[in-house]
């Protein structure tokens, strides 16, 4: 018997008498949702929809820090998942929930659709079983096209292409946006966010032995990403290892954006599974991922080689793509385990919810597994009390689709910040850049700032407004 | 007012009024006509301005994106053209086009269009930065441009201990001074170009010729950066600080949007002797045609502008230009080449 599942007697537990107002200090959270990346913020959103006292923990000095900061940015219609799969069910039900609540919150979405470009005859074959595939998951809008209605469609692309399949709600989301909406909302809502406490150790009653003090708490949230599976040993489980598999990519000026217009994805084959060529809805272009299992958790750096991969297939794929400046080049580690489903598991005895192994489509998941782990938390014995509204948040838009204050003459005229423009490459104004600093969930450092504004970001990256970033970032503070 | 010019008198007037000022478009946005629009106050654009205004041109407006307190770097000129009879807008962002001589802006003034009889780009050109360059590693902070230490140094922001610096002469050289009269110790100068004056910059320093960064060490903050020379052979230098100088990139984005045909090699505007683009009424000149070259070649490119733009606006001379068949990658609008008459770098 491990140390944790000593605790026992998880029936009928009752809420703590803080839910409605203020707790004594050291009185036990309701559930401590440890990791505020996509998946974790989720989660503490959706609980903080109930008169619970919830606390979402990070080591980090800022929400997303891990996985959910450097990823693809698509929202997938889990159209290639594997049938029946929990993952299959998550990313499907993920795709609709986030989809609506983007469009609430001014999460930039653009829903740009993929083609699955074949490029040999091998992948020409496996086409039509990808519209299988797709069927079998629920999605019935893939079909097939012809070289001709390809090249219509992506101008640009290179010789050889011979078909493709369309998958016409494929989006391209803000991945910066997202956890910040979830985590502001959470904020917003009476979730405690306790940044830089990083979970050392969990000892019997749920006391979390974090690096600045012990927290205690009914229950348990596991979304520790990339360190679920040591945070699951602690309390005593061995269902999983992640192995970290990294992924660089390569993001391209905005002046190529004009080259493509839906998300190129590639063919997945027996030989590998390829890299892809997107938008983002800052106006860039993506082109990545690699895959390359690593030992180290915190392997986030690019390497020659990588590069030097992508730009081959890239160059295959949209050849005027290499032509342009690149704007960065960074690395994720996707969370994989031994399994090829995400690893969430609920131990109603210890009051415990594992959410493991979200791999490559956390993002997209995000909203329908932080359904599924409230229901499992219930299921431990969370008595969740009435659902209430939570409080609406509007996230300030930094997608190209949308308006942006540079260009929104009433927004200067109200207020002439937004009419100052402090990073030229990407027209971030200090307006934007003021309210950020002020904003529920604040940046920590410029990068933060720069995940939540875009200063910084373009094709400059920094040579211009590094210096004004900065000082407007240290006036801040 | 905020942020608008040495002379500027208000939102959407020119300060010298030979030409209407607009009203709103109704949504707010101020309209204005001038004769001749420069886009960036450089050592170019403020040359330009400054002979163009002298000579009679008539309105002679510059847009300056950087707010009045960064162009201390460029105070004398930028005074020569407001005497001459230039207006200048600093603080204001030329941000696309809205006609073929028509430039949306904004400035804490608000939103305006300006329409111009003639455009004279003058946007000059960036250090190429890290990720541009493709250099692996991880992300760390201390790694920054020539360009980005000088306006930290303006800002009195620290930045840094122990530098490395990359790039050829003259811009390494220039960086080295600067690091050293900020009390930054630099460890090395990496290039792969030939280093031809070693006595240059004084004291111990180790020149690493025909040698790249191939990775750059640290996470927050760097720690190092793994070098290579040619032949294969490398080390670790332990550095707080990348300085990555030189490798010069016009800043195009304007005048690509404008749908203005690039140069093969610079990728900046295709202009003939004449500097003119491929759209008829745009200018180019200074780094944005010539990226990295010296302030004094670009102003003196300004100042040989002025004769052609003349010449336009006094309808004298046909603008040249034949159809060619539009590139890979193009911006949205047409582009056109001119025929004949290319230049290349003036060095
Ligand atoms: C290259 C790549 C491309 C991808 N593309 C897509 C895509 O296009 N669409 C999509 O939907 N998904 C995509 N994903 C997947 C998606 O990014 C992840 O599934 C998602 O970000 C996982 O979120 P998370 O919250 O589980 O993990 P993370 O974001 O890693 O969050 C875990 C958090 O836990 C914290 N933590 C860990 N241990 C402790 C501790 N002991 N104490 C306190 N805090 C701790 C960490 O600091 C971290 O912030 C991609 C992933 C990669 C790597």
């Amino acid at each position: 018997m491990t140390r944790a599942a000593a605790v026992t007697g998880a029936a009928a537990v009752t809420r703590a008498a803080a839910v409605t107002g203020a707790a004594p200090p050291g009185a036990p959270y309701d559930v401590v949702v440890v990791g505020a990346g996509v998946v974790g913020s989720a989660i503490a959103r959706e609980l903080a929809r109930f008169p619970l006292r919830t606390a979402l923990v990070d080591a980090a000095d800022d929400v997303g820090e891990g996985t959910s900061k450097a990823n693809t940015a698509i929202l997938h219609t889990g159209f290639d998942a594997v049938p029946g799969s929990l993952e299959a069910r998550l990313v499907r039900e993920g795709h609709r929930l986030l989809t609506g609540y983007a469009a609430h919150t001014g999460i930039p979405v653009e829903p740009l659709g993929a083609l699955l470009v074949a490029w040999d005859e091998d992948q020409l074959a496996a086409l039509p079983g990808l519209a299988r595939k797709a069927l079998a998951n629920g999605y019935g809008a893939a079909r097939l096209i012809g070289p001709e209605e390809l090249r219509a469609r992506e101008p640009h692309l290179g010789p050889g292409a011979l078909g493709a399949l369309h998958v016409p709600d494929e989006s391209v989301i803000c991945p910066w946006t997202t956890v910040l909406a979830y985590a502001t909302q959470a904020v917003r809502a009476g979730v405690d966010l306790l940044l830089g406490h990083r979970v050392l150790d969990v000892r019997p009653g749920h006391e979390l032995v974090t690096t600045r003090g012990v927290l205690r708490t009914r229950f348990l949230v596991n979304a520790a990403g990339l360190h679920a599976d040591e945070l699951d040993r602690r309390l005593g489980h061995r269902d999983f290892t992640v192995r970290p598999r990294r992924g660089e990519l390569i993001v391209f000026d905005a002046c190529a954006r004009g080259l493509v217009r839906h998300i190129l994805l590639p063919v997945p084959t027996a030989r590998g599974k390829g890299v892809l060529v997107s938008p983002t809805v800052h106006g860039k272009v993506l082109l990545g991922p690699t895959a390359e299992d690593v030992d180290d958790k915190a392997a986030t750096g690019s390497t020659a080689e990588g590069l030097a991969f992508l730009r081959e297939r890239g160059r295959r794929i949209l050849p005027a793509l290499l032509d342009e400046e690149v704007t960065a080049v960074y690395a994720g580690l996707r969370a994989a385990t031994e399994e090829d489903d995400y690893r969430i598991a609920c131990h109603p005895g210890q009051r415990y919810v594992t959410v493991g192994g979200i791999r490559s489509t956390g993002l997209t998941a995000s909203l329908a597994i932080a359904a599924h782990v409230v229901g499992l938390l219930t299921r431990a014995g969370l008595e969740p009390g009435p659902a209430r509204e939570l409080p609406a948040v509007r996230m300030p838009n930094v997608g190209e689709a949308f308006p942006r204050p540079y260009a929104d003459a009433e927004a200067i005229a109200a207020d002439p910040a937004y009419g100052e423009i402090v990073c030229h490459c990407e027209r971030v104004t200090r307006g934007e850049i003021r309210d950020a600093l002020a904003s529920p969930v604040p940046p920590a450092t410029p990068a933060g700032l720069r995940r939540r504004t875009r200063a910084g970001a373009g094709r400059c990256q920094g040579t211009f407004c590094g210096a004004a970033v900065r000082e407007l970032f240290e006036g801040a503070r | 007012m905020t942020g608008t010019g040495t002379t500027g008198t208000g939102a959407g007037t020119t300060g010298t009024g030979t030409t209407g000022t607009g009203t709103g478009t109704g949504t707010g946005t101020a309209e204005r006509t001038v004769d001749v629009l420069v886009v960036g106050a450089g050592p170019a654009g403020l040359a330009a301005a400054a002979r163009l205004a002298a000579r009679g041109a008539g309105t002679v407006e510059v847009l300056e994106r950087e707010p009045e307190r960064d162009l201390a770097g460029v105070r004398r000129r930028a005074d020569a053209a407001v005497r001459a009879g230039a207006v200048l807008r600093a603080g204001a962002t030329a941000t696309g086009w809205s006609g073929p001589l028509t430039l949306d802006t904004t400035s804490p003034s608000g939103r305006a269009r300006v329409t111009a009889r003639a455009v004279v780009l003058a946007t000059g050109a960036r250090e190429r930065p890290r990720a541009a360059r493709l250099v692996p590693g991880t992300r760390p902070a201390g790694v920054l441009t020539g360009g980005q230490v000088r306006r930290a140094l303006d800002r009195g922001q620290p930045v840094g201990t122990r530098a490395v610096v990359v790039g050829a002469e003259p811009d390494a050289v220039r960086a080295v001074r600067t690091l050293r009269g900020a009390g930054v110790r630099v460890v090395a100068v990496v290039t792969r170009e030939p280093w031809r004056r070693p006595g240059a910059v004084t004291g111990r320093l180790p020149v690493l010729r025909g040698t790249a960064v191939a990775e750059v060490l640290g996470r927050g903050r760097l720690s190092g950066v793994r070098v290579r020379h040619r032949d294969g052979r490398g080390t670790t230098l332990a550095c707080d600080t990348l300085v990555l100088t030189g490798d010069w990139v016009p800043e195009h984005e304007l005048a690509r949007s404008g749908g203005v045909a690039l140069a093969g090699g610079t990728r900046g505007p295709a202009v003939d002797g004449a500097s003119r683009t491929s759209v008829p009424g745009v200018f180019a000149v200074g780094g944005l045609v010539h990226p990295g070259g010296p302030a004094g070649g670009a102003a003196a490119e300004g100042r040989a502008v002025a004769g052609p733009v003349l010449a336009f606006l006094s309808g004298a001379e046909p603008w040249p230009g034949a159809v060619v068949p539009v590139e890979g990658g193009a911006p949205l609008r047409g582009w056109r080449r001119i025929a004949g008459r290319w230049r290349g770098p003036w060095w």
